[in-house]
């Protein structure tokens, strides 16, 4: 059965993967324990004219050893489990590769920042279904969708997550090993759902670097204008800055927002969507329930102008309460 | 309140002649004939339900070739060629999708609930508690005739413009909640009335167990010796009471989203679509226990009785269901562990499904306790009832896969959790099946062939291994659920191997039903009569004649032990009903 499982090329699949293992290991021997009693006894105790079953009602001590060794084992997998998970979901590594996925009918729509490192800008490219990413580099991944819910599915690299209508959800990815990898839609999204799908293209950074070079002629993928492009990542709000700042960072994006939502007939949507999200980044450092109000008002943002930009300051002083 | 029972019961036995066919079979107050009018709604269901699974596998073992015997139906669902004639029609990927949405719903909705709970819960609980019968018998009516246009509608929405409810059977937002999304319109309206009127019946059934089972039980017949049967129908009762209004709350806001312009789960309107999964599995997950919490209690009673052994840890069995419910209501997050929800969360969702995962194991435990030292007799209800622990040990040491936060990221929507499930539920047809062998002689009054029966049991118990155990293979390799076709997916080309088996195996499994068929269908018209106690069983329904009369007990019986006296030293026989007074001479006996 472990043989089946895709070849792994991601930092934490091997954390996974020996998680799976070890379930593996322990569900066997557990089977093998109740099936190979259950034939030994179907057999021993079968039918006897002359043989009177053993009239017994239980045994409190043997109940109790069946119940606290089960116990023990769930409780170690859990506790085993839980530092995984936080390492996978609840920290991103630093990075500054950043590239929001967005889901839709049938398809994956991929949008790069470009050199200068930020969305809504001149020098975005956008492509459906194909992802190109250097090796060996954490990516930090927006996820979006335009319909209804999809799932980034990666199996090599043990990476799933769900894209949700109305929400901006963050997370990562790495490919250690340059190669092509397929990349389905894992949650039933309608009538195309079946064929949904991307590659993910992990280049060596010769690849990675034609294909940059290609993209963006003028760009130089590590010269000056790089530099600047990783700089202004590093400004961005991610969600460890906006922990690590605190009160301060969400009083920015309170202003951001507001400004953002002032300068909305003149500059479009565009910097309204961008604060938006930025208050939702900030959001999801803080309680569920916070997340949820911050991101109503994020909706709001988007369709209503000047209104939406107090309700957002509500929403912000509620998340920081 | 017995003695009014038995007033009640003596009046409705002096009623019985007066009845007419329309009274006795059609709106019938009785709650045996009920619960078989139950029984049959789920039998004839489970051919609808299995029909389509088979599409689906055909579908998916040899995608986009003609699935035989299809071409009647009509475009746009199967797209039917000449120059194949009679043979099959190519099915449309829209349609694959409304199939595995309504087999979903059919199975869970459609035939285990009604079979178990509808069914054996009406049939039983009266008959094993000493009354004569429900405490509302039109209450009890009223939820069959109830059921009946739900079952209506559900067909039905096969033959509306644009087809079936086509969401999966979670109906995830927003792909429910928007008709332009899904393409389907009044297919998922139909889905949802009919649910709503189902959960109305349901809930009918609900109120009516647990009153019986607080008021009308015999003189004698305390909390700790019901049968564990009847335990496992009390809890499960009060798990339907308390989720049901879950669900209509849920399917009401989806209706109002598709029809009238809201936006509970629309974020365009301000709407969270992650709000439809919390509501939906804040009900799904008790619904789990409300499916195998009766099977479970069904295989106590037949592994008792065919081992000639009291149950092994009775208390324990009866406290490890209360647990079950109860942690039941805490556990809804691990089927949203990717689904965007905060991660914190998930933490807390995976250790409280680690603890329910220990429940489980003590029945489990329990059940080989009852087996060790017993004189098995290996009946086809037995085997049946053993074949459903097999089927749950895997599906139970599967879930812990899926409990694991890491782990689930990979193994969420593959066919591992198919396989898990289908366990899990699946095997629940076991215990029907155990159920329906073992009571048949009450039910009808004549007996099942029993070499027929064994066949069955033999052959469904081979194919129903070979067609889900290879689905943990698929899960492993990454295989996802609800795809139409495979073959698109280039990672997955090295296992189709294993779809055609699947696929093959789930053939064999259908056809195997015939023999449960041709048997039912002969025992029903000419089985041997059945004695009042053929199993030389404990319980009160064995102490009447099969079937049972208007009224069930000509006296209401008094009731001295516990249901599982087998073995018991103070007897000769390996048998000691609930009802028998030991007077001195049988005392004697023992010393």
């Amino acid at each position: 059965m472990l043989r089946w499982l895709p070849e792994d090329v991601s930092p934490y699949g091997a954390g996974i993967d020996s998680l799976f293992y070890l379930i593996y290991y322990i569900t066997a021997a557990a089977f093998i324990l109740v099936t190979a009693l259950m034939i030994i006894f179907l057999y021993q105790y079968r039918h006897n004219d002359n043989r009177r079953a053993i009239y017994t009602h239980g045994n409190t001590s043997l109940e109790l050893v069946w119940t606290i060794i089960p116990a023990l084992v769930f409780i170690g997998l859990g506790l085993a489990s839980k530092s995984l998970w936080e390492e996978i979901k609840l920290t991103i590594p630093e990075t500054d590769q950043v590239i929001q996925i967005t889901g839709k009918q049938f398809n994956w729509e991929i949008l790069y920042p470009g050199p200068d490192g930020e969305f809504e800008t001149g020098d975005d490219y956008q492509v459906d279904n194909d992802i190109h990413v250097p090796v060996s580099k954490p990516i930090r991944v927006l996820l979006k969708s335009r319909d209804v819910i999809h799932s980034l599915f990666l199996p090599n690299l043990r990476f799933k997550q769900d894209t949700m209508p109305g929400r901006t959800i963050e997370a990562w990815f790495q490919a250690n090993k340059p190669g092509k990898y397929e990349m389905p839609c894992a949650e039933l999204c309608g009538f195309g759902h079946s064929g949904m799908k991307g590659w993910l293209y992990a280049d060596t950074p010769e690849d990675y670097a034609a294909w940059f070079k290609k993209r963006w002629p003028d760009a130089a993928l590590n010269g000056a204008p790089a530099s600047e492009a990783q700089e202004e990542v590093a400004a961005a709000p991610s969600a460890e800055s906006n922990v690590e700042a605190g009160d301060q960072t969400l009083g920015q994006t309170i202003e951001a927002a507001a400004s953002a939502a002032a300068d909305m007939q003149a500059a479009g949507a565009a910097p309204t969507e961008a604060a938006g999200e930025a208050v939702a980044e900030a959001a999801q450092e803080t309680t569920e329930a916070a997340e949820e109000t911050v991101e109503a008002a994020v909706e709001q943002t988007q369709e209503d102008g000047d209104t939406a930009a107090a309700s957002v300051e509500d929403a912000v002083e509620e998340a920081a309460e | 309140m017995s003695d009014a029972g038995a007033a009640a019961a003596h009046a409705t036995h002096a009623e019985h002649h007066e009845l007419g066919f329309i009274r006795t079979y059609i709106f019938s107050t009785d709650h045996k004939m009920i619960g078989r009018q139950f029984l049959f709604s789920a039998i004839i269901m489970l051919i609808f339900g299995g029909l389509m699974a088979m599409m689906m596998r055909w579908e998916l073992a040899w995608p986009e070739t003609p699935v035989p015997f299809t071409s009647w139906i009509s475009e746009p669902f199967m797209y039917a060629e000449p120059e194949h004639g009679l043979y099959g029609a190519y099915m449309d990927p829209a349609f694959y999708n409304s199939l595995f949405t309504m087999h979903a719903t059919i199975m869970i909705f459609f035939v285990v609930m009604p079979f178990l709970i509808g069914g054996f819960g009406n049939f039983l609980i009266p008959l094993m508690i000493g009354a004569g019968d429900m405490a509302f018998p039109l209450l009890n009516l009223l939820s069959f005739w109830t059921a009946v246009p739900a079952i209506g509608l559900i067909l039905y929405s096969f033959f509306v413009e644009g087809g079936a409810a086509a969401g999966g059977w979670t109906m995830y937002a927003t792909l429910s909640a928007d008709p332009t999304l899904s393409g389907v319109d009044a297919g998922v309206n139909l889905w949802i009335i009919s649910l709503l009127i189902l959960g109305v019946s349901s809930l009918m059934g609900a109120v009516n167990y647990i009153t019986t089972i607080i008021n009308m039980r015999a003189p004698g017949m305390t909390w700790f010796r019901m049968p564990l049967v009847v335990w496992s129908l009390f809890i499960t009762a009060i798990l339907l009471l308390l989720a049901l209004p879950v669900l209509t709350a849920a399917l009401g806001m989806l209706l109002f989203d598709r029809t009238m312009g809201t936006s509970f789960f629309l974020p365009g309107g301000g709407g969270e679509p992650i709000l439809w999964q919390h509501l939906f599995w804040f009900f799904g997950h008790p619904e789990v226990y409300v499916l195998v919490l009766p099977a479970m209690g069904v295989t106590s009673d037949i592994l008792a009785t065919f081992s000639r052994k009291p149950i092994f840890g009775y208390k324990a069995m009866a406290f490890s269901m209360i647990s079950l419910a109860f942690l039941s209501w805490i556990v809804w997050g691990h089927h949203m562990f990717v689904s965007g929800m905060n991660p914190v969360l998930g933490t807390a969702f995976m250790l409280t499904t680690m603890v329910i995962a220990v429940p489980s194991a003590i029945k489990t435990f329990n059940w080989l306790g009852t087996l060790w030292g017993g004189n098995i007799r290996f009946t086809s209800p037995m085997l049946f009832a053993l074949g459903f622990v097999s089927n749950f040990v895997i599906g139970g040491l599967s879930g812990i896969y899926m409990a694991s936060t890491p782990v689930d990221i990979f193994m969420h929507d593959t066919y591992f959790i198919v396989a898990h499930f289908h366990y899990v539920v699946a095997g629940i047809i076991f215990g029907m099946f155990a159920a329906l062998y073992y009571w048949f002689p009450k039910l009808f009054g004549r007996m099942m062939n029993e070499k027929l029966a064994k066949t069955h049991f033999f052959l469904t118990y081979i194919f129903f291994n070979c067609a889900f155990f290879p689905m943990h293979f698929l899960g492993v390799a990454g295989h996802m659920r609800r795809i139409y076709n495979p073959m698109q997916y280039e990672f997955l080309h090295d296992m189709q191997w294993w779809n055609v088996f699947i696929t093959m195996s789930a053939l064999c499994l259908a056809a195997s039903q015939i023999v449960f068929f041709v048997n039912l269908v002969w025992s029903l018209i000419a089985g041997k009569k059945a004695e009042n106690n053929p199993w030389d069983a404990n319980t009160l329904e064995w102490t009447v004649p099969s079937p049972p009369g208007h009224g069930n007990f000509d006296t209401t019986p008094t009731v001295y032990r516990g249901p599982y006296e087998y073995s018991s030293p103070l007897v000769k026989e390996d048998w000691l009903p609930q009802d028998r007074q030991l007077g001195p001479a049988a005392a004697s006996v023992s010393h």
